[in-house]
């Protein structure tokens, strides 16, 4: 097992002559809540496209537990073990609650199911719907959601929609999860909700966590360690606390 | 509304179509004679139902659109109907080389799915449009330019048929066979992620679903059904001819599957039956110069439908006249209190989500620092 759950090495993208992320090396131990903070337009959501396979590397690469994870699609990266959830909401909004986390499940070996046996309604097929039933259900209980699961996604609340997409996500049974943003649009009450959840996450399914954040109190309450980025490099990276106290960052958020 | 564990609503587009098929059966085969013109009505019937169902899994659930399902019929029609020509005088014209003919039709169907699929679904936007357009105008003008002894060329194939009495039983129990496993498809979940892929593709990328393989797989049914639908045709025809699986054909199939409701197999189904009856009784009203407004009349539907589902100043409307929920309000007397939402009322209340978006998903502190500098300017 390696030491890092998620490693970069020398990580970048180019967009023609624009640099969106250059030479970024994250290491993130397991069990950790990390956070990627910067400016607008630093690079946070690009080096979330880069782990999920969205856009290809032009430069480095990067592993998870050890494995070297470039070239892959998308859809391969999350059955590999990287989750993430979306800056802006995307649910399967036509679809229910308990259905948009059953399409979460939907690659667990436990719940392999061929076209064929469900086309053929062999007894699997009802076995495998009804395990998937429970397991979405036991999760929508931990997200408090159990209530709504029969309502469709897109009627939902903003926060519980926030909720929603992150245990969608959790349902692919990954190793770390990516959350982009999830304190975004949220009240201070909604937020301090949001903080216990990200930790009972952690606690609870063994997660390890990156995150991307605006909100500094947030931020600094929850993150065991930090990268900043400034223009798509790393403008300083370690312990929260010494991050945050970091002239260059100070200037680099309050400009001067 | 559930009996026991069984939902009723399931099954009860096989039920309705098991008993017609069992009653009007019975009749045929017990000696009782049907109009021949009733007959040919039925079996095209039969023929248009899966159409329009198969139709209906791409176009309502993968979310794609294809204008070309009747070449893919007029691929099954030609490949069937030239099988069961070349079979009937070594195994007779029965079941078994009707059930060959089938597969054979179905696979050639299939097949030109995977040929038009792979290249067009794998990108975005209305590329399988344009591809499945082009690709019935391309079968048609094949099969017209073949030779008399292959295929017949403008002419046509002549193909065996089935006696027109028992013919419509088995059109009838294709339709159940492709309603089951379309259904049971859909019901799955292999067909939860292909509404997932519907509903937002990036997302269901995310999710680790694998959106080329679903969208491929959804599509090669959806045209081996199509098949299935040809190889009825050429046993309910004397002879078949590519002309008749044009453009318009393939409208025609997209318009009972708008006109059912996008994602709904009995509307596609009531669509498909209701478009039939209308297809054979039009003709015998507008005679003459009139013939034209036929084909009108469904470009028609087809734009007063699409207003009516998506026109904003119409939604008041549609939620009072909601014929869904009037039908709901009817059948199901009993409500399974698992599906009762408390607070649904209150969620109501909560403008889409694409507005909340909008709101939420603004920077608050550059917006305020915009409001000050405009303020600014103004004083």
């Amino acid at each position: 097992m390696a030491e890092y759950v998620l490693e970069t090495k020398g990580l970048g993208i180019s967009f023609g002559g624009l640099h969106a992320a250059q030479d970024v090396n994250i290491r993130i131990k397991k069990n950790q809540i990390y956070g990627l903070i910067g400016p607008n337009g630093a690079g946070k959501t690009t080096i979330f496209n880069l782990l999920t396979c969205v856009y290809k590397p032009t430069a480095g690469t990067f592993y998870l537990g050890g494995e070297e994870m470039k070239g892959l699609t998308p859809d391969k990266i999350n059955q590999k073990g990287i989750a993430r959830t979306f800056q802006n909401i995307r649910l399967f909004n036509n679809m229910t609650v308990v259905r948009n986390v059953m399409v979460g499940l939907h690659n667990r070996p436990e719940y392999k199911c061929s076209v064929l046996e469900s086309v053929l309604r062999l007894p699997r097929h009802f076995k495998m719907e009804k395990q998937m039933r429970e397991k979405a259900k036991e999760l929508l209980r931990i997200f408090d959601l159990e209530q709504e699961r029969n309502s469709l996604a897109c009627n939902l609340p903003y926060g519980k929609q926030r909720k929603l997409e992150i245990a969608r996500a959790l349902a692919t049974n990954p190793k770390i999860l990516l959350l982009d943003e999830p304190a975004a649009g949220m009240n201070p009450h909604e937020t301090e909700d949001l903080a216990k959840t990200i930790r009972f996450i952690r606690d609870h399914f063994d997660m390890t966590i990156l995150l991307i954040e605006h909100d500094m109190g947030f931020v600094s309450e929850l993150c065991d360690e930090l990268t900043v980025l400034s223009f798509g490099t790393v403008l300083a990276q370690g312990e929260t606390k010494t991050v945050l106290q970091d002239p260059k960052v100070i200037k680099a958020y309050i400009g001067g | 509304m559930r009996l026991g564990k069984i939902k009723i609503n399931h099954y009860i587009n096989y039920l309705l179509i098991g008993v017609l098929t069992i009653v009007l059966g019975s009749i045929t085969l017990a000696g009782g004679k049907f109009d021949n013109s009733l007959l040919f009505l039925l079996e095209k019937m039969g023929f248009n139902i899966i159409l329009a169902v198969s139709l209906s899994l791409v176009v309502g659930f993968l979310g794609e659109l294809s204008l070309g399902h009747a070449g893919f019929m007029c691929v099954g029609a030609y490949l069937g109907g030239k099988v069961a020509a070349l079979l009937v005088p070594s195994l007779g014209n029965g079941l078994i080389t009707f059930s060959i003919a089938l597969l054979a039709g179905a696979a050639a169907a299939a097949i030109c799915g995977v040929i038009i699929g792979i290249p067009a679904l794998r990108l975005r936007g209305d590329y399988l449009a344009i591809v499945t357009l082009a690709f019935g105008e391309i079968v048609k003008s094949l099969f017209q330019n073949t030779s008399d002894e292959s295929f017949g060329g403008t002419l046509g194939l002549e193909t065996p048929r089935f006696d027109r009495n028992y013919l419509f039983i088995i059109a009838f129990v294709l339709v159940l066979i492709t309603l089951a496993v379309v259904q049971n498809y859909i019901r799955s979940k292999h067909g939860r992620a292909v509404t997932a892929i519907r509903d937002n593709e990036i997302a269901a990328r995310a999710t680790g679903i694998n959106v080329t393989k679903y969208k491929l797989l959804t599509f090669i049914l959806s045209a081996a059904f199509a098949g299935v639908a040809g190889v009825l045709y050429s046993y309910s025809n004397y002879r078949v001819q590519s002309a008749k699986f044009g453009y318009n054909y393939s409208i025609e199939i997209l318009v009972m599957v708008v006109l059912g409701g996008m994602g709904n197999i009995n509307g596609s189904i009531i669509a498909a039956v209701l478009i039939t009856w209308l297809n054979t009784w039009l003709p015998t009203k507008l005679t003459g110069d009139l013939a034209v407004l036929q084909n009108l009349l469904y470009a028609l539907i087809l734009i007063v439908i699409v207003i009516y589902n998506n026109a904003p100043g119409l939604k008041g409307f549609r939620d009072k006249y909601n014929f869904g929920a009037l039908a709901k309000k009817l059948i199901m007397r009993k409500v399974d209190p698992s599906r009762i939402n408390d607070d649904k009322a209150k969620w109501d209340v909560v403008p889409t989500k694409i507005s909340m978006d909008e709101i939420l998903s603004v920077d608050m502190k550059q917006q305020e620092v915009y409001t000050d500098r405009k303020r600014g300017g103004k004083d």
